[in-house]
């Protein structure tokens, strides 16, 4: 091969993969914001919740990490939500963890509602300083003081109330449910039985306000 | 003398079931389209046993112009104008009250494929699980519509529509369902509903 006939080739092979690299990155952005709106029909346009049939939790804020081992939890069927393992099991883990980091950067106001009617005061009581009587630690030792969470440990401040009441009344019944996987849910399943369902309204009024 | 006494009373009687409703917010001019039983005409959808609340947002919505397919334009704009907030209620607590029917008007040979995306959506091509607003057996809940045994044409005129641009509530996600849903998968949900009870 002739020196200027290898250049020339060697400028087709870098362009094509310059052109490759390019269209295949705006097909992966488009992707995302396909999948993006997909998740926000049903979790909110700015990831803030819904009360639909059922109560969609606000994604808004949450820790990347803590989405990223749900949405692998429900394609472990460690979490039981027969929807969420339709929805996750068609997600590569490059596309996981786009949509895991997209929510973080969200921050719209608490969307409150569903009917809970738990006392304020007696769950910020309950989320700073736990109930040492009944083996209930504070929430704020691992959730917080301002609840946001951290890595594994999941953002409550604006969670929905309703939300926040049922994983918390069903903890034991819908994580940690593949035997031969067992995972961080087990931490909350003692703290769970030993609230009563009036104080987990409590902790789910008080920290359903939380920005 | 005898003639006017059986005048009045005959007159007595037809107007004894009106005075619950004042005037124009009677359920008798609704019942031209929606029928008698509220069942739902071709144009008309159903309102009987549809949720309260939702029939009460749907008539602000239609006051306010926000619903604004054509037909709503044409028929729901000038029937909602002028409804008080009582009236609005009346209409709505009736209307749930009353007991639907299933209108059976859909494709058999489709209710398979639209049961299906009915209850798991298909999570490849981003088309959500309708169940998770609406419940498992379409029920509807709260302003969420029960859609269990609606008109096949109905659901289906909707969702097209929608597709096209036009609106029902604010920050309704249905634009946005409908735009992901291919004319097929419109038809197969349609006739999934139209059966279920």
């Amino acid at each position: 091969m002739t020196m200027p006939g290898y250049h020339a080739m060697l400028r087709k092979v870098l362009m094509a993969a310059v052109l490759g690299v390019a269209l295949s990155s705006a097909g992966h952005a488009d992707e995302l914001q396909a999948k993006l709106a997909y998740c926000k029909t049903c979790h909110g346009l700015s990831g803030q919740g819904y009360h639909g049939y059922y109560t969609m939790p606000r994604l808004a804020g949450q820790q990347p990490k803590y989405i990223e081992n749900q949405l692998r939890a429900f394609i472990e069927h460690r979490r039981k939500n027969q929807i969420m393992a339709n929805v996750a099991h068609v997600l590569s883990p490059s596309m996981l963890s786009a949509l895991a980091n997209h929510f973080r950067n969200l921050n719209p106001p608490p969307l409150g509602g569903g009917g809970s009617r738990g006392d304020t005061a007696t769950g910020k009581r309950i989320f700073e300083e736990g109930l040492p009587e009944s083996n209930v630690p504070a929430c704020s030792a691992c959730h917080g003081q301002d609840a946001k969470g951290q890595d594994q440990i999941p953002r409550l401040a604006g969670q929905l109330p309703d939300y926040f009441y049922n994983k918390l009344v069903n903890w034991t019944a819908e994580r940690g449910q593949n035997t031969s996987m067992p995972d961080s849910s087990a931490v909350m399943g003692p703290t769970s039985h030993n609230l009563t369902k009036s104080q987990i309204a409590a902790v789910a009024a008080y920290v359903s306000g939380l920005r | 003398m005898k003639r006017i006494w059986l005048k009045l009373a005959t007159l007595a009687v037809l107007l004894l079931p009106a005075p619950s409703w004042a005037g124009e917010a009677s359920p008798r001019n609704c019942t031209w389209c929606h029928g008698t039983g509220a069942q739902g005409y071709a144009a008309a959808p159903r309102l009987a046993g549809q949720r309260a609340a939702y029939i009460a947002a749907q008539l602000r919505s239609y006051a306010a112009h926000i619903r604004d397919n054509p037909l709503s334009k044409q028929y729901m704009w000038g029937a909602a104008a002028n409804l008080s907030p009582d009236a609005v209620r009346d209409l709505a607590d009736y209307f749930t009250s009353l007991p639907p029917k299933a209108a059976h008007d859909g494709q058999r040979a489709l209710v398979e494929k639209g049961q299906a995306i009915y209850l798991q959506g298909i999570p490849e091509s981003n088309v959500v699980a309708c169940l998770a607003c609406h419940g498992p057996v379409g029920e509807g809940v709260r302003e969420i519509p029960r859609l269990g045994g609606m008109s096949y044409f109905y659901l289906k005129r909707r969702l097209v529509e929608w597709g096209q641009g036009y609106h029902s509530a604010q920050e309704s996600p249905m634009p946005l369902v409908a735009s992901t849903l291919a004319p097929d998968e419109i038809e197969a949900l349609a006739s999934y509903l139209s059966y279920v009870r």
